[in-house]
């Protein structure tokens, strides 16, 4: 069993949605900011683009051994795929997130906890749909809150190309701000999730 | 960062100034971070055609009077090990990292192995040492990759950083020293005049001072076995001796080179021997079974080779079992199982590849050694 301390994050999508980058960011946020420890490995497949890929992190107090994710008790899916794949993997009590435009989730265990966002619709509505993870990652400070919003935005601020900075903030905040009111408003959205 | 940009930054630090390199999954962030730092500091870097002109290059950098290194996987490992040779033969300071996939050939590029291990050892033709670390986290990889460049400017050879993919890829915390408290050795520059000066005359430590093109001094390079002034000297006495300073200047200062890191060894019952990534599920393993009450001890290897023998002779009648941890199907095994010389049995755990080695199926073999049953 994973230690105690330790928190297991899996963000899981196909290659080319910043699956990576994300789990990064998070990471950043806790180490560099948040003065935590944690780490992050990835897996992908030989493909540039397309493929399945994950993000594992892990963040704790204390030194982090083993760096691999087996049962998350947050697990972020992007994709159908993804979703399909690493849903076994979340642990009775965690937390399923989903962008809610790309993956259609089956009836799930009510222990879950369950979030879900149109992650990637938001972003094509700020500008492009590259932004999808940072809007994630906004949603997901809101319903899970593992390291400080302003640490989250400062890694954030160090991890994207000067041009994008404002819009990747907008991004950020956007996914907050949905993610704060769905909190707010969190037995509504718990009915709402097993409408299909 | 991930393991492999610590790397690069660790390069740098120490004053790296040339990379050349191919790219591979799942080096080529090492050179994707050179290909971009080391324009901003006056250095150069290269893409070159493959791996075998690749370690070419470095060789012919660091002769220029350039640190130099070069990173690749598996089957680049396989392309440099001619050229490898040739460094070792001519002396040449440089750095290799091997960020380990899983083989043989293409095998999964995308996934761990640590099955690289004897090619480090043996890969290129002929008897010589070798030196090779092997690093654990982007830390090391930023730590190994310093002290790397120094042993290779010290002792005159290519240096081995066997790293793995998930070292590589993995993103940690790197904390960077102030440059003042960055040890940096620099190769020994000849102190004789340009008359008396033999470019393979080693001093009493068996290290020859080393004099770059263009510094003024007459050398001769060649992988030909050659005397002391660098020229071809085609005789069994003449390889004799020169085979035997290359292998001596590395066995004679094994107690400088190897280094380990030992844990709860003063009373284990059984001691794992890792490196790399997996001393990492083992350090685990080894935790959760001191919870259990079970005294188990952990040797991190630093350097992988030379291999800590008499460490290893002097435990291995004390203890009831010694178990190496690897993401092989038994290669470091064989060191640690010759080093015991039959004083505590021996075994592995290990797997081919792919996958990294989880702290629990370690936890078990303790449990089974423990009770004397491997």
């Amino acid at each position: 069993m994973p230690d105690k301390r330790e928190r297991h994050i899996l963000i899981t999508g196909f290659g080319g949605q910043g699956i990576v980058m994300a789990g990064d960011i998070l990471g950043k946020a806790a180490t560099l900011y948040d003065h935590k420890h944690a780490t992050m490995t990835q897996n992908y497949g030989p493909e540039a683009r397309g493929g399945a890929c994950t993000s594992q992190v892990i963040i704790s107090g204390e030194e982090i051994l083993f760096p691999c994710v087996e049962e998350p008790e947050i697990l972020v899916c992007m994709s159908q795929e993804a979703y399909t794949k690493n849903v076994k993997s979340l642990r009775p009590e965690g937390t399923l997130i989903w962008d809610t435009d790309l993956v259609h989730t089956r009836k799930t265990d009510m222990r879950y906890k369950t979030f879900h966002i149109p992650s990637t619709r938001f972003a094509e509505q700020l500008g492009t749909k590259m932004m999808a993870n940072i809007v994630m990652l906004g949603f997901l400070s809101a319903v899970e809150p593992l390291v400080h919003s302003e640490a989250l935005k400062k890694a954030i601020m160090d991890s994207v190309p000067g041009s994008t900075k404002d819009n990747n903030l907008h991004a950020f905040n956007k996914g907050r701000e949905y993610g704060t009111s769905i909190i707010k408003g969190l037995v509504k959205a718990e009915q709402a999730k097993h409408q299909d | 960062m991930n393991g492999d940009e610590a790397c690069c930054e660790g390069a740098l630090a120490v004053g790296c100034r040339f990379f050349a390199g191919y790219p591979i999954t799942p080096a080529t962030e090492v050179a994707e971070a050179m290909s971009r730092r080391l324009p901003q500091l006056g250095g150069i870097y290269i893409q070159m055609e493959d791996e075998i002109a690749s370690m070419a290059a470095i060789l012919g950098a660091s002769w220029g009077g350039v640190k130099s290194m070069t990173s690749t996987s598996g089957p680049g490992f396989s392309l440099m090990m001619e050229n490898i040779g040739l460094g070792i033969c001519t002396e040449t300071p440089c750095v290799v990292c091997n960020v380990q996939r899983a083989g043989p050939s293409t095998g999964l590029p995308t996934a761990a192995g640590q099955g690289d291990m004897m090619q480090a050892r043996w890969g290129s033709h002929g008897h010589y040492e070798i030196i090779a670390l092997s690093p654990s986290s982007p830390q090391e990889m930023f730590d190994m990759t310093i002290r790397a460049f120094n042993l290779s400017e010290y002792y005159r050879l290519p240096v081995l950083v066997m790293a793995d993919e998930v070292v590589g890829h993995m993103n940690e915390r790197v904390i960077i020293p102030r440059e003042e408290d960055i040890e940096i050795i620099n190769r020994r520059k000849p102190t004789v005049s340009r008359e008396d000066y033999l470019p393979y005359e080693a001093d009493a430590d068996g290290i020859a001072p080393m004099a770059n093109c263009g510094d003024g001094y007459r050398i001769h390079v060649t992988g030909l076995t050659h005397d002391e002034r660098g020229y071809p000297a085609m005789n069994a006495k003449a390889h004799e001796q020169m085979v035997t300073r290359l292998v001596g200047k590395i066995r004679n200062n094994r107690d400088k080179i190897i280094s380990t890191k030992n844990f709860y060894l003063d009373d284990a019952e059984v001691v794992v021997v890792s490196y790399g990534i997996s001393a990492r599920s083992s350090m685990k393993a080894v935790r959760d079974a001191r919870n259990e009450g079970i005294k188990a001890g952990l040797i991190k290897l630093e350097t992988v080779w030379p291999f800590p023998e008499e460490l290893i002779r002097s435990l291995a009648p004390q203890v009831k079992a010694l178990i190496m941890v690897e993401i092989n199907g038994g290669q470091m095994v064989l060191e640690l199982e010759r080093s015991a010389r039959g004083a505590c049995p021996v075994s592995l755990v290990g797997n081919y590849g792919g996958a990294i080695l989880h702290p629990n199926l370690i936890l078990g073999a303790i449990s089974k050694a423990v009770k004397g049953k491997t």
